[in-house]
């Protein structure tokens, strides 16, 4: 293979363009890519006592993983998480982003309220919503005069959970849909008007065409957001909860056996099985944005 | 006609209020009862009756002051602010340099190396979280702020993030910069660095806000309270005194007021940071 003899001005641009990216790359190769393989090799092997040594098992794990009924239900309670999370957080951030799309007294005020939450950590909002779902002394059940174990009961603890995640990411759905609104030439709406759309049709036959990048983007990342979820889970579902096995998501999951329980390569096949999961999941959005997603 | 469009218009108007304060109050109740039961005694706190919202026996603030000293408040916010800090210059740093070289230089290897950051950023984190923990134990960095910053050294994302940045630079620049005969480090640091600041400050609150909400790492590597972050101390306190609620309120309290008063003070910053990076938090 003849390579072309670089001028001594690419020559430079080489040098200083590899010692640029060099930290960044050893960094990905190090903390991400050797890790990732590690992982996989992790997932072959059994820990050894006190969580010294590895002890190669082959797909030892893997079959204890699969045939596992905890770690179905889980990856069963994570997509229900999801079901609650993703169209409920999206569909009221639409509307609250079109809404604030008018001229309005106070529009700085609710854009500062419904981003509130995610600037606050994780662990500090549902420290206070478990207190607003407290069976005997909460605010919820005080205030519609009810009896409902929110967290507890294994019916409905996911949709109370679900609801945190709906409460927590409305208002930066919300941010990404303003900033794709106003990306939408303002002159066809004048048109619409000109021809007498009502502003029902205007929002289907405007809006929702030409938004959708900015919500198959916030889709998809709110997909894989909510299947990884895992702070709200842990401040909410403590280990005696009744309602644990039905709500834990498989993040947790992977959290108590990785590290509460010390069984890191059962941790990594649990990983492993998020992982495939995932990239299904993708798989099948990359195919569906094709179909639904309108580009200019 | 006319009067039927002024209405049509006022009832919209009303509509769109309506529908904005109902979500306003929605967002708000945790907070302000957050605050209320927090200066609350727990008598109080557990006999709680909507309609006498208000602490009754006197407003409790001291409660703060007992959080504040039993769970060492100074060294998780200490924790926390240099975990943070380092986080951030990390990240700005690293990803400022790759992110030159990929949006404006061309060098051999270039769509290989280009390629291996925007495949890092489709893999779910969680994959790397076993090794790095191990790795992390071997250096005998665990419960220290290197061991915490440890993850974020570099940024996949970043390093996009500041490419797009300096993509979108005018294409002259380094032809002037060579005619005023600058090499190509002092036209990155002089002339090109500068224009990239919003890039920057974009990518420097995405990854403090990521590192103050992150719970999982600071759990795993910081397992000593007087070493871990507010995020994680937070989860410790749960687990020992969940049924002090306003004391568990006031903690909460302390962990997130700092950060909603940079938030309200950079409000712009913050907003148009997120929604330009349209990172995933």
């Amino acid at each position: 293979m003849a390579k072309k003899k670089m001028t001594p001005s690419q020559k430079r641009q080489a040098i200083w363009g590899w010692a640029f990216i060099l930290p960044t790359m050893l960094g990905l190769i190090v903390l991400n890519y050797y890790p990732a393989i590690n992982t996989v090799y992790q997932s072959l092997c059994k820990t050894g006592d006190f969580g010294k040594g590895n002890i190669f098992v082959g797909l030892n794990n893997y079959k204890s993983v699969l045939g596992s009924a905890e770690m179905w239900q889980s990856l069963w309670n994570t997509v229900k998480y999801a079901i609650v999370e993703v169209p409920l957080g999206i569909v009221i951030a639409l509307v609250l982003a079109v809404l604030m799309q008018k001229k309005l007294a106070g529009k700085t005020l609710f854009r500062t309220l419904f981003f509130l939450p995610m600037v606050c950590a994780p662990a500090a909002v549902a420290m206070v919503w478990k207190w607003l779902y407290n069976q005997q002394f909460g605010l919820l059940n005080n205030v519609f005069h009810t009896n409902v174990a929110w967290i507890s009961d294994p019916k409905i603890a996911w949709i109370s959970v679900g609801i945190i995640g709906v409460w927590s990411i409305i208002g930066y759905n919300m941010v990404l849909f303003i900033g794709g609104l106003q990306e939408i030439p303002k002159d066809y709406y004048e048109a619409a008007q000109i021809d007498g759309a009502s502003s029902l049709r205007q929002f289907f036959s405007i809006t929702v065409p030409l938004l959708s990048p900015t919500t198959f983007f916030i889709v998809q990342t709110r997909i894989i957001g909510a299947l990884t979820v895992f702070d709200l889970m842990f401040m909410v579902m403590d280990k005696t909860n009744l309602a644990l096995n039905k709500t834990q998501s498989i993040v947790y999951l992977f959290y108590t056996y990785a590290f509460t329980n010390g069984n890191r390569g059962y941790g990594a096949a649990i990983v492993m099985v998020l992982v495939v999961f995932i990239m299904i999941v993708t798989f099948f959005l990359q195919k569906l944005e094709k179909k639904i997603v309108y580009y200019n | 006609m006319d009067s039927s469009i002024s209405t049509r218009y006022t009832v919209n108007k009303i509509i769109t209020y309506t529908v904005l304060i109902i979500f306003a109050i929605i967002m708000l109740v945790p907070f302000v009862w957050m605050i209320l039961t927090a200066i609350k005694t727990n008598q109080e706190a557990i006999s709680v009756d909507p309609f006498y919202v208000f602490p009754h026996n006197g407003w409790h603030f001291e409660n703060f002051a007992t959080v504040w000293k039993s769970y060492n408040f100074i060294t998780l916010y200490k924790n926390t602010i240099l975990f943070i800090i380092f986080r951030v210059i990390c990240a700005c740093l690293t990803a400022t340099m790759a992110g030159y070289a990929f949006g404006r230089l061309e060098f051999p290897g270039k769509k290989i190396m280009f390629s291996l950051v925007l495949i890092q950023m489709m893999i779910p984190s969680q994959i790397f979280v076993i090794p790095q923990y191990l790795m992390v134990s071997k250096l005998h960095i665990l419960n220290t702020t290197a061991g915490l910053v440890f993850p974020g050294l570099v940024t996949a994302f970043g390093t996009y993030l500041l490419k797009t940045g300096y993509q979108s630079l005018p294409k002259d620049l380094e032809e002037a910069a060579a005619i005023d005969g600058c090499n190509i480090g002092q036209t990155f640091l002089f002339i090109m660095l500068p224009l990239t600041r919003s890039s920057m400050v974009s990518l420097g609150i995405f990854t403090a806000l990521f590192a103050f909400k992150d719970l999982m790492w600071p759990m795993i590597v910081c397992t000593n309270a007087s070493t871990t972050t507010l995020s994680a101390g937070l989860a410790k306190m749960q687990g020992q005194y969940g049924s002090d609620y306003p004391a568990m309120m006031a903690a909460a309290v302390l962990a997130i007021v700092p950060m909603i008063v940079i938030y309200i003070i950079f409000q712009k910053q913050f907003v148009e940071g997120i929604a330009t990076s349209g990172g995933k938090l």
